[in-house]
Parts: structure tokens; sequence; C-alpha cells
């Protein structure tokens, strides 16, 4: 298979449905190089920073905590640890702001950094991977934290584990990086090629695949040079492929990245692994590249802070727990009043409320924009139905069928269109001449039906255990009769093993009758002493 | 005349000694329009709806005894869910819905009675004579039942406080008009 790869210079590429062309305003920060500011005083370190349950502190308030020392456990076979990105004093687990679209705050664990980010003892490096049984190397992955850094911090040990029965054959590397502005993975590629691919050729290694291809939109060519270069040093060009492909949003989704490289879809509400694919994006194998080789933890990561409010747009690598107004000031500060503060891309992304948030393992892009840049949005007009949406929906999705059901609240047809397939990617708002917040319509159902779901899920356990209280209530009052039953048998039953087997009233008469008479014997009639 | 006065007649006899048989034989168990009813209920087992649970009433409604809008931790959207299963004119709520709260003890009141370990519908409070009694708030339905059967009033109920597993996304705000379009206004210019 490699012979003929190699044979046909120009591998075929195809095409997902729909997508649309933005303005990709890399060029604000794609030519800072990574550089790495000076250290914040205190670091907010989330203690979940992944899907899965929330990692289990670990350390006493007020203990020293030194840089990779692991501050909180996983509970739960999907969940991640999470390690002191610095050295310093755990201060406080407080509730603090995270970045997420609601503002709201979750826990936190505060560390007063003191400047020597002294490293705490790690584990040996796994130079001779190969040699080693698989399960060590995962479990080397789970230990440093290793989740997906393209935005939906999947566990990464979970993902490299597919289950016996699913035979993976192709390993998908994700360098689309195809939302406007960002560049943190473009410069990942560019500087660190090398480190990325040894990444790759360990997740090649766990998975047993066949083929590994790596996407790079042809807007990176410096990327897609750095790579090549870095490849042909290597002795894995007999296996992996660097595929530039054509920019167009939202290639670097995992489903339309998959369509693009190999041909193949994704079942609907199904993962990639079905089809025998794993995806993972370069920052991550970077990441696992940092445990494996090094063991080093999951500490830090590349961000781009970039928008035109920025005085200094860059890319900069820096621990998880960083404040976002410590990149900010990093970077110049405001060259004017942004509009909003991004976390994430334009499309995709969230508006953060507050710049205290820290940055999160998943957090690849702070942007502050100015008001030319998001215009606040043009009043919402009725739907003409001119269909624009569904030619641009990347998942082949209905977004005005799903925009009326969303809009009346009627949550059971709008699955029956496929809501869960939305990877809310924001094409059909952008071209909608309506200007309807489509998206916003298509996450409030997504998050109704949820809590639906969870709502349902607490009243089946209510009446469960409402019912198996009346049961029990029930048993223990049959319980008492029987208890009664039997005593009132108890008192029965001397009578009933009377010798003579006589009537039990009689014999009480004649019993009765007898004391009488030895009364009468003994004592003088009582006449008499009435009437003394 | 007679022939088809005969036959009309026999045929009344068939069917109906046929539907006779049947409703013996295809006798549902049950009432299934009060299952319906009480997989809509939210199961608090409060009993603020003046029946003893959320069963009885689901049996109630069933039977139309009640009116559908009793149920307060269902809340309007109950509401419109039961009217639209049974069929019937949604009515207003009479109270005004509450917050989803949680019961809790105060640790340094509580005697250890036990008292509101009876009242609990779903065993949510756990604890034994003369013990601290604690409520297990992933079970608590918050129906409130607790409250008056404890002696030295340590139980209050406390509003669930909104997290981020919990937390939703608003429904957009501004609603795109669809009679009152802007547009004409361009044609009149």
């Amino acid at each position: 298979m490699a012979i003929a790869l190699k044979l046909t210079s120009k591998r075929r590429l195809w095409t997902f449905h729909g997508g649309i062309h933005v303005p990709d305003e890399k060029s604000l920060s794609n030519t800072q190089a990574i550089e790495s500011p000076p250290l914040a005083q205190r670091l907010y370190v989330p203690l979940q920073q992944h899907i899965g349950a929330p990692a289990r502190p670990l350390i006493e308030l007020g203990a020293r905590v030194l840089k990779g020392q692991m501050i909180a456990e996983p509970s739960g076979f999907i969940s991640a640890p999470v390690h002191a990105p610095s050295s310093g004093r755990l201060i406080a687990i407080e509730e603090h702001p995270v970045p997420h679209p609601s503002g709201l705050a979750a826990l936190c664990a505060v560390i007063a950094t003191d400047g020597e980010d002294t490293w705490a003892e790690l584990p040996p490096p796994l130079t001779d991977y190969p040699q080693l049984d698989a399960a060590l190397i995962r479990e080397r992955i789970l230990w440093a934290g290793v989740v997906g850094m393209g935005g939906a911090s999947f566990p990464t040990n979970v993902k490299l584990t597919p289950g016996t029965d699913r035979k993976i054959q192709t390993l998908v590397i994700n360098g689309a990086e195809c939302e406007p502005y960002i560049s943190c993975d473009d410069r990942l590629m560019r500087e660190r090629a090398g480190h990325v691919l040894e990444g790759v050729r360990i997740m090649h290694h766990l998975l047993g695949v066949r083929a590994v291809m790596i996407g790079i939109e042809d807007n990176k060519p410096e990327a897609i040079e750095a790579m090549r270069l870095a490849l042909a040093e290597t002795d894995m060009h007999d296996y992996t492929e660097i595929l530039p492909i054509p920019t167009l949003y939202p290639s670097g989704g995992e489903k339309q990245l998959i369509r693009i490289l190999t041909g193949k879809e994704v079942p609907t509400s199904g993962i990639p692994a079905q089809i025998g694919i794993v995806c993972q994006n370069v920052g991550t194998a970077a990441a696992v590249a940092d445990a494996v080789l090094l063991g080093r933890p999951l500490i830090s990561r590349v961000v781009t802070v970039s928008g035109r409010s920025i005085a200094r747009p860059s890319n900069v690598e820096v621990p998880v727990g960083t404040p976002a107004e410590h990149l900010i000031s990093h970077c110049g500060g405001y060259r004017e009043t942004p509009r909003k503060l991004v976390c994430g891309g334009p499309m995709m992304g969230f508006e953060l409320r507050s710049a205290e948030v820290p940055i999160t393992k998943a957090t690849n892009c702070l942007l502050a924009l100015t008001p030319e840049e998001s215009p606040s949005p043009e009043p919402a007009l009725a739907c003409i139905r001119c269909g624009r949406c569904a030619e641009v929906c990347p998942a082949k999705l209905l977004p005005q069928q799903m925009y009326w059901y969303a809009r009346s609240k009627d949550l059971d047809r709008i699955q029956d269109y496929n809501l869960f397939d939305c990877i809310e990617c924001g094409c059909c708002a952008q071209v909608c001449p309506s200007h309807i917040p489509l998206v916003q319509y298509y996450r409030y159902a997504k998050t109704e039906i949820w809590a639906r779901e969870k709502d349902r899920r607490k009243s089946e356990l209510a009446r469960a255990r409402h019912a198996a209280k009346q049961a029990r209530l029930e048993r223990q009052e049959q319980e008492r009769q029987a208890r009664l039953r039997k005593q009132k048998e108890a008192l029965e039953t001397p009578k009933a093993a009377d010798p003579e087997g006589e009537d039990p009233k009689k014999a009480l008469i004649e019993a009765a009758r007898r004391r009488a008479a030895a009364k009468k014997a003994v004592t003088p009639p009582r006449q008499l002493t009435t009437d003394n | 005349m007679l022939a088809a006065i005969l036959a009309i007649a026999a045929l009344a006899a068939f069917f109906g000694l046929l539907l006779g048989y049947s409703a013996i034989r295809f006798r549902v168990e049950g009432d299934p329009i009060a299952d319906q009813i009480d997989s809509l209920l939210p199961q608090t087992q409060c009993g603020q709806c003046g029946h003893p649970g959320c069963r009885p009433y689901a049996e109630a409604l069933a039977k139309g005894e009640d009116d559908v809008n009793k149920c307060l931790p269902g809340g309007e959207a109950l509401v419109l869910a039961l009217s639209d299963l049974l069929g019937r004119e949604p009515v207003a709520m009479e109270v005004k819905e509450k917050v989803p709260s949680v019961a809790m003890i105060d640790p340094t009141l509580c005697i250890g009675c036990t008292l509101c370990l009876q009242a609990c519908p779903v065993d949510a409070i756990i604890g034994a004579a003369k013990q601290l009694h604690g409520v297990l708030i992933d079970e608590c339905t918050g129906c409130e039942l607790c409250l008056p059967p404890c002696p030295v009033q340590c139980i209050r109920m406390r509003p669930l406080t909104e997290d981020i597993p919990r937390w939703r996304w608003p429904y957009p705000g501004k609603q795109p008009s669809d009679t009152a379009s802007p547009v004409p206004v361009r044609d009149a210019a």
C-alpha cells in the first residue's frame, strides 16, 4: 500500500458538503514566533478541563507544590488529572470564573507562584516505547493529563484505547486550523514539526494503524513545508502523508476532515472509531510526545492572542491557569477598547464576560475584537425560506427546519432532524440573509433536551424510590400483623393444649366455682357480716 | 323485508358477541392513560396537588376528577403536556412556580427525632434515633414534606445554585417578527 501511495504522487481528496469562505485574518499573528511571557503571580487551575468527571484534589491547602506535580487525580474512566503548572504554594481551592459561555465560576486550584519554576520529580522518559507494553504508554498519557487540544478536550488516552472489537486502520492528524485568526497550531507545526511527528509516531505505535494522514489547510504553506522537511528526516514516510487541503471553513471539524482525507463519513451520532479512524489534533500529538519522551505532564499550551484591539497580536506558550488579562497585558494591552473578548475563534468561540478567566488545556485563542470586526448583530428578520443555510451546512442538515422546531420549542420533532449532528460551526447563521441567530437556537435546543433528559432520569429515580418505600412500609405492616397474630396464637395455645380436652370456658367456670366453695368453707356467710 | 331485519339482527348479534368476547379476552390490566400521565408527572410525591403522591393524582386525572393545573413542581410545561395528552383546555397555574430546591438540615439544631425520615416519600433523608440526620441532595425532590413534622424547625429549603453542568443556553432573545417586516419602509421610500 505504501508503494501504491508513493506512485500516485497526488492523492485524491474528497470534499464535504457545504462550507463557506471566511476572511482568515491569520496574518495578524502567524508571523509571530511562539514566545513565553513572564509567569503570572497567581495561577487559577480549573479542576475540570476535560469532558468527563472532574478531578479530585490531592494537595492540602497551603502546601508547597512543584511544577508538574499532580494536584488532582482523575475520578472515573473518562477523566483526566490536573498538574501544577509552576512551583509555588496552593493557597486556595475555590470558585473562580472559568472560560465557559455561561460566565459561571467553577472550582479552581489557586497557586501563588514563587517564580522559581522548580520541577517536581518526573517519571523516567520512555524513549524505548516501541519495545514497551502499550498499556504502560497509555498509563503514562493518562498520568500526564493529555486531553484533545483542538477544543473538545476529550481525554486522549481513552481515544487511544479503541475496544478490542474495533480495528483502527487510519490515524488522521488535524492540522487544518480552519477558524479565522487562530495560528497556534500553524506556529507549532512550523517551529516544532519534529516534536509533533514524534507524538504522531507514538500514537501510530499505540493504535497499530496502517496509514497516518496529516491534513493541513493550504493557507499555511510554511507549516506544510516544515512538516514535510521534518518527515523526510524520520523513518515514518512509508506510512505517513502530509496532505494540503483546500482552505474552506469548517474543514478542521473532525468529521469534515475525515471526509476530505478518506472520503468516508462518520455515521450519524457515531464516532470515527466506528469506521476505523481516530482523529487527533497536532497540539495533542506534541503533548503526547512531551508525556512519553520527556515524562512531562500537560501543563502549558500555545495560545494565539489576536484581534485588532490587541496592540501586538502574538502566539504565546503559557502555563495552564494563567489569567487572560495577564496575556493581554503581555501582548501590549488594548490598542482600542474591544467590543468583545472571545475565547476560541470568531465562528465557534464564545464571548468572555471577564478577563480574569484562566487559560485551560482547551483554550487555543483569545480574541479582542474591535466594533468593526464584530459589528452588533443586525435585527433578525423573518425567515424567507431561501435555503442557503442548507446549502452551506457541512453536516448535511436542514437548518431551516430545525430553526422552526427550536423556535416553537418542539424538542421531539427537532431530534428527527438530527439536531445532535450539528457541530455548531455557524455557517448557516453566517449566510442567513435574515440574520437569524440560528446556532443560538440549536444550542438552546440541545441544552434544553439534555436538561429534560436529566429531569426525566431524576423523576424515574424518585418514582423507583417512592415505590420502594411504599413496598417497605407494606412489608413492615404485614410483618407487624404477622407478629400480632403469632402473639395471639401463643396466648391461646395453653388452653388448646388442656390435657382433659374440655371446653376452656367450662373449665374456667368450674375453677371459679371451686374457688368460691373453698372460700365459703373458710369464711362465715356474707349476710352475717353485713348485718353486723 | 323480514330477510333484511333477520340479516341485520344476525349481524348485530355476531358483532355484539365478538366485541363482548374481545373485551374479556384482551382486557388491559390497570389504566394505560394513568400510566402515561404518571410518566409525565415529576414524581416529587409532594402531595401539593391534594393527592397522596403522583400516582393517585395521575389516576384522578385519568378519571377526569381533577384539573390539569394542580402540580406545582411540574409548572406550566406540565400543564401544557397534560392538556395535550388529555385533550383538555390548558388552565393557568394558580400559584407561581417555585425555584427547584432541596432540603437542608441544620446540623446544630437537629435532635435526631427521625420524624422527617418517616415523612420523606423517597427515603432521601438518612439517620437514626438520636443521630444527626442528613439529606441526600441527589435524591431529594424538594417536596417540603419534611418541613412540618420537624419539632425544632431545623430543615430549610435551599435553592439549587446554577452551576456549569446544569447551565442551559437561553432562548434567543430577539424574535424575528413574521408580520411587521422592516422591508416595506424601503419600498415606501
